[in-house]
């Protein structure tokens, strides 16, 4: 069975017709004086997903979250939490909860306190409060650190004192803001996938505002890209990489070249395109282009060979000369110069320790790939 | 900004802190002279200070000048603290400019205008002069500088805070008692602290609101300096000096300690992670 | 209902604070303006009033019209009054400019200061702030007079023969205000200053400019905020004091805020004294006006 990407997924609810949306955003804009922050947004979240919200600063993403928190009302539209429209609810009486970026922790209170904090909002008995306490942070793996003030812990430690007083609740959906922006690199890693087990083993719903890709791919189900407001494109992380919507997309998330030109053919077969200079290119992908009209061929720098002969049997070569080679351990990143001017960017993975001949600068090289390496995108 | 600390930056500092201890040390250490002749000094005596004790005026002005700052203290904090509050969290309502206007305004105001009118607002509606006169008077004034202290706090407090409280179902009236108060407490502290001292300092606006059965100890003191300058008064501000001078090194040292522990504690928690 | 309380509360933290400055620190504004409108009476309160709500639209018509401005016109034509504004702005500007003088020096140094003493010179500004304003004025007359502590050193140094009079003059005022008000110029250069970033000065000397010209390029333009906030500071209150020239002041020293006094506790002349009160405000009012602007601007930012 041939798949897009290299997983299999087992739960995907979008797909099914029956399955009910848990959190449906539907019509929602919010506007802050003139600026308009969101923009008539249509969002629907299945129950356990976990769904991820990326985009740059100021796309809304942040805003989306906290008007499901209940922190904005929206100016139109409506937000439902199953099948609860959140309308006029205020925050501290909706059954979600959210990680802040900051974590905001009680600074005067114990990590003990701050767990508990929500539990004894909602008259929880005393007992049964320690007993959450201490299974949360069990589950977090802080039991030593129960007494301690937030300041005497380190970053990664008041990460997990944040999920855990969020998730003491045990809310319908939990939302986490920028979760793991404040830890270093290798911590924040190890975080992702507690982050995921995490999530199964709880069976909650999970929505995480990022503006990291990689943590975006790494944890969530699907993917919500955003840019000024609106949804450019949901789908699973391997959708997302390897059949963008749009440049925006191609563009935002991973390294990508784009070879503009005019349709020349197509048809149910494929499409190929004239980018100038005597060179047409050749997809199977077929969207909605037609002969004549004006489209770009998108393609990874991983899905690109770099070869001193031209390839026998390719649909797709161009010649050009080595132009900057950057060595990164795990693979090579060469860039090489077309005869047009366009600088392509490839990749290839390092797997042996011991190359024969070597490319070096000034070289002449040959780029291609296969039909199926990239997608054409219409004119937007 | 720091180092190269010049020649000159280090003279200009000594001086200027001589310019501005020199006095007071003086004064002080005429305190203990033996000669009522605050000039010429004729040996170390302790006798002034147990003349003050003696003196019954001056006793019950401190009394009353004690009451006025506990009580007008204590308004002033709630009211500069809400005031604080609301000119941090809400940047629009009606009439917002006048209210940060009248926020700030007393700051610099000349006492003496403060203190005309409100004699003529109590007057004009025949509210009997004396305590509640001045301790009100003494709210107004230096509400406004708990406004100041307590707004520059609330300026940098993480708003996630409170937001984290309503998330995990606090209403705004619990959050507000049991996460923005405990953390801005520092502030409203000092706040409190300096409040009560304008109003263990102020002579002009007690002066203009006191009336009989309430005069203050500034107005005392004030009365008997016209008369001269004699060592009983000496000793009467060493003593306010002190209180102040000790009540101001405890805190900054309480600070300073807990300030330590915390950076103390922040180093150990990173290093052992 | 509990968002309707909620509601009223957060109502109630703009208005309670609101009412309470606009009762005790704008109607009394009024109140003045009105009385210093009003003629002089032997009687308590010693003034007949300007006008009285109970006789209604038609009385108050008849009040407004019977509003004298003499106690204004009065001022005007008395040259005491006139020289005592215009000694107090004098006073008060030289004395600033003074401070600015002192202060700035003693900023600089200690935003220059090592890290670990500069908390301490810090509170060390601060601490004169906490003691009473009276007793710092106060122990300058001791110092001060004929035969004073100063007196006294300047004639064993042999520098001086007969005691200098610097008591009850106006040397003597500019002495206290500089004294008592010489924090308030510190603080908010030193903040200003400490904030500076010191790689600047690194910059500018590694671009080739000297030390003092860069103190005059880059330095002292990043700390005018703080000087004018410090000038403010000590000009405005400066202008209406009257704890310092009444008791370091001589009998020529002339200071509006004197003036009010003894015009209300000697005089008994409450018109008089509102209408001084209301000019010595309009004479404020734009410097008022700014330190607001600028106090606003800074709390807003966030020091």
């Amino acid at each position: 069975m041939k798949s897009l990407g290299s997983i299999r997924r087992s739960f995907e609810p979008w797909n099914d017709p029956d399955a009910k949306p848990y959190i449906r955003f539907d019509g929602v804009t919010k506007k802050f004086g003139d600026f308009v922050a969101v923009d008539d947004l249509t969002l629907h979240i299945y129950h356990r997903e976990f769904f991820a919200l990326l985009g740059g600063s100021g796309c809304g993403k942040s805003t989306l979250l906290r008007m499901l928190a209940g922190f904005e009302s929206t100016s139109e539209g409506s937000i439902t939490l199953d099948g609860e429209n959140m309308a006029g609810i205020p925050p501290y009486r909706r059954p979600v909860n959210m990680m802040f970026q900051s974590y905001a922790l009680f600074p005067h209170m114990s990590v003990e306190k701050n767990i508990a904090f929500g539990l004894k909002q909602d008259g929880m008995a005393r007992s049964e409060i320690d007993d959450r306490v201490q299974s949360m942070l069990k589950l977090v793996k802080l039991e030593q650190f129960g007494k301690r003030k937030p300041h005497q812990l380190s970053g990664g430690q008041r990460q997990r004192v944040a999920l855990a007083r969020s998730i003491a609740k045990r809310p319908k959906v939990l939302l986490l803001d920028e979760p793991l922006g404040a830890l270093d690199k290798k911590l924040r890693e190890e975080t992702q996938f507690e982050l995921m087990d995490l999530q199964q083993d709880l069976g909650l719903t999970f929505v995480v505002v990022t503006h990291d890709q990689e943590e975006a791919m790494t944890m969530a189900d699907r993917i919500a890209v955003m840019n000024y407001g609106r949804i450019i494109q949901i789908a699973t992380p391997a959708e997302i990489y390897e059949a963008p919507n749009s440049r925006f997309v191609a563009d935002f998330i991973g390294d990508v070249n784009i070879f503009d030109g005019t349709v020349v053919s197509a048809d149910p077969t494929g499409t190929e395109l004239d980018i100038g200079g005597g060179i047409a290119l050749r997809s199977d992908n077929q969207t909605n282009v037609k002969a004549g009209g004006k489209a770009s061929l998108v393609i990874r720098p991983e899905k690109i060979r770099v070869s001193r002969e031209k390839p026998a049997d390719t649909a797709n070569a161009m010649s050009g000369e080595m132009w900057d080679i950057a060595y990164l351990g795990d693979m090579t990143v060469y860039h090489i110069k077309l005869e047009s001017g366009q600088i392509v960017k490839a990749s290839s993975l390092n797997a042996v320790r011991i190359v024969a001949d070597p490319f070096t600068y000034d070289d002449r090289m040959w780029v291609s790939f296969d039909t199926d390496g990239g997608v054409i995108l219409g004119e937007e | 900004m720091n180092s190269n600390w010049s020649r000159f930056n280090i003279a200009s500092v000594i001086l200027g802190f001589a310019f501005l201890y020199l006095p007071i040390a003086i004064l002080v250490i005429y305190s203990f002279n033996e000669s009522r002749l605050v000039t010429v000094w004729a040996g170390f005596s302790t006798k002034w200070y147990g003349e003050l004790f003696r003196n019954q005026g001056l006793m019950d002005a401190a009394w009353v000048t004690a009451r006025v700052g506990l009580v007008s203290a204590t308004f002033a904090t709630i009211l500069g603290t809400t005031a604080a509050l609301a000119l941090t969290r809400y940047t629009r309502f009606h009439g917002r400019i006048l209210f940060s206007g009248m926020v700030y305004a007393p700051l610099v105001m000349p006492e003496v205008i403060t203190g005309l009118s409100l004699l003529l607002l109590f007057v004009s509606i025949d509210f009997g002069r004396g305590f509640w006169t001045v301790t009100l008077a003494h709210i107004t004034f230096s509400m406004c500088f708990v406004a100041v202290v307590v707004q520059s706090r609330l300026v940098s407090f993480d708003r996630s805070l409170e937001e984290a409280a309503q998330d995990l179902g606090a209403s705004p009236v619990t959050t507000f008692f049991q996460i923005t108060l405990p953390v801005i407490l520092p502030a409203v502290i000092s706040g409190w602290m300096l409040a009560f001292t304008l109003s263990l300092d102020d002579l002009v606006i007690a002066s203009f609101t006191s009336g009989p059965g309430a005069t203050t100890l500034p107005m005392k003191i004030y009365s008997q300096v016209r008369l001269g300058v004699t060592p009983e008064i000496n000793a009467v501000c060493t003593l306010l000096i002190a209180a102040v001078t000790i009540g101001v090194i405890i805190t900054s040292v309480l600070n300073k300690s807990r300030e330590v522990r915390r950076r103390r504690d922040e180093q150990a928690a990173y290093a052992g992670r | 209902m509990r968002r309707f309380a909620s509601a009223v509360v957060s109502r109630l933290v703009i208005i309670v604070p609101y009412l309470w400055l606009f009762v005790f620190f704008l109607v009394p504004f009024g109140i003045v303006v009105k009385i210093s409108l009003s003629a002089p009476a032997m009687s308590m309160p010693p003034y007949t009033p300007a006008f009285d709500l109970a006789n209604g639209i038609g009385g108050l018509i008849d009040a407004v019209r019977q509003l004298s401005f003499d106690n204004y016109v009065w001022l005007t034509e008395d040259a005491l009054y006139i020289n005592a504004y215009v000694s107090s702005l004098t006073i008060a500007f030289i004395s600033t400019l003074f401070t600015l003088l002192i202060g700035f020096p003693l900023a600089y140094g200690m935003a220059r200061a090592p890290d670990s003493v500069r908390p301490t010179l810090l509170m060390l500004v601060i601490l004169p702030f906490w003691t009473s304003f009276l007793i710092r004025v106060y122990a300058w007359i001791g110092i001060l007079k004929p035969e004073g502590l100063l007196n006294q050193m300047l004639i064993w140094l042999g520098v001086i023969d007969t005691p200098l009079i610097i008591l009850n003059t106006n040397t003597a005022v500019y002495i206290g205000i500089v004294y008592s008000y010489l924090p308030f110029m510190v603080l908010p250069i030193y903040s200003a200053l400490e904030k500076m970033d010191y790689t600047l000065i690194e910059a500018a000397q590694d671009l080739g400019c000297p030390p003092i010209t860069a103190f005059w390029k880059i330095t002292f333009p990043l700390a005018i905020p703080g000087i004018i906030a410090g000038c403010l500071l000590v000009f405005i209150p400066a202008v209406g004091e009257f704890v310092i020239p009444d008791l370091l002041g001589g009998s020529k020293t002339l200071m509006i805020g004197k003036t009010l006094w003894s015009e209300f506790f000697n005089n008994r002349d409450w018109p008089v004294s509102s209408a001084v009160a209301v000019l010595l405000l309009l004479i404020l009012v734009v410097p008022i006006m700014f330190f607001q602007q600028a106090q606003a601007k800074a709390q807003e930012s966030g020091r």
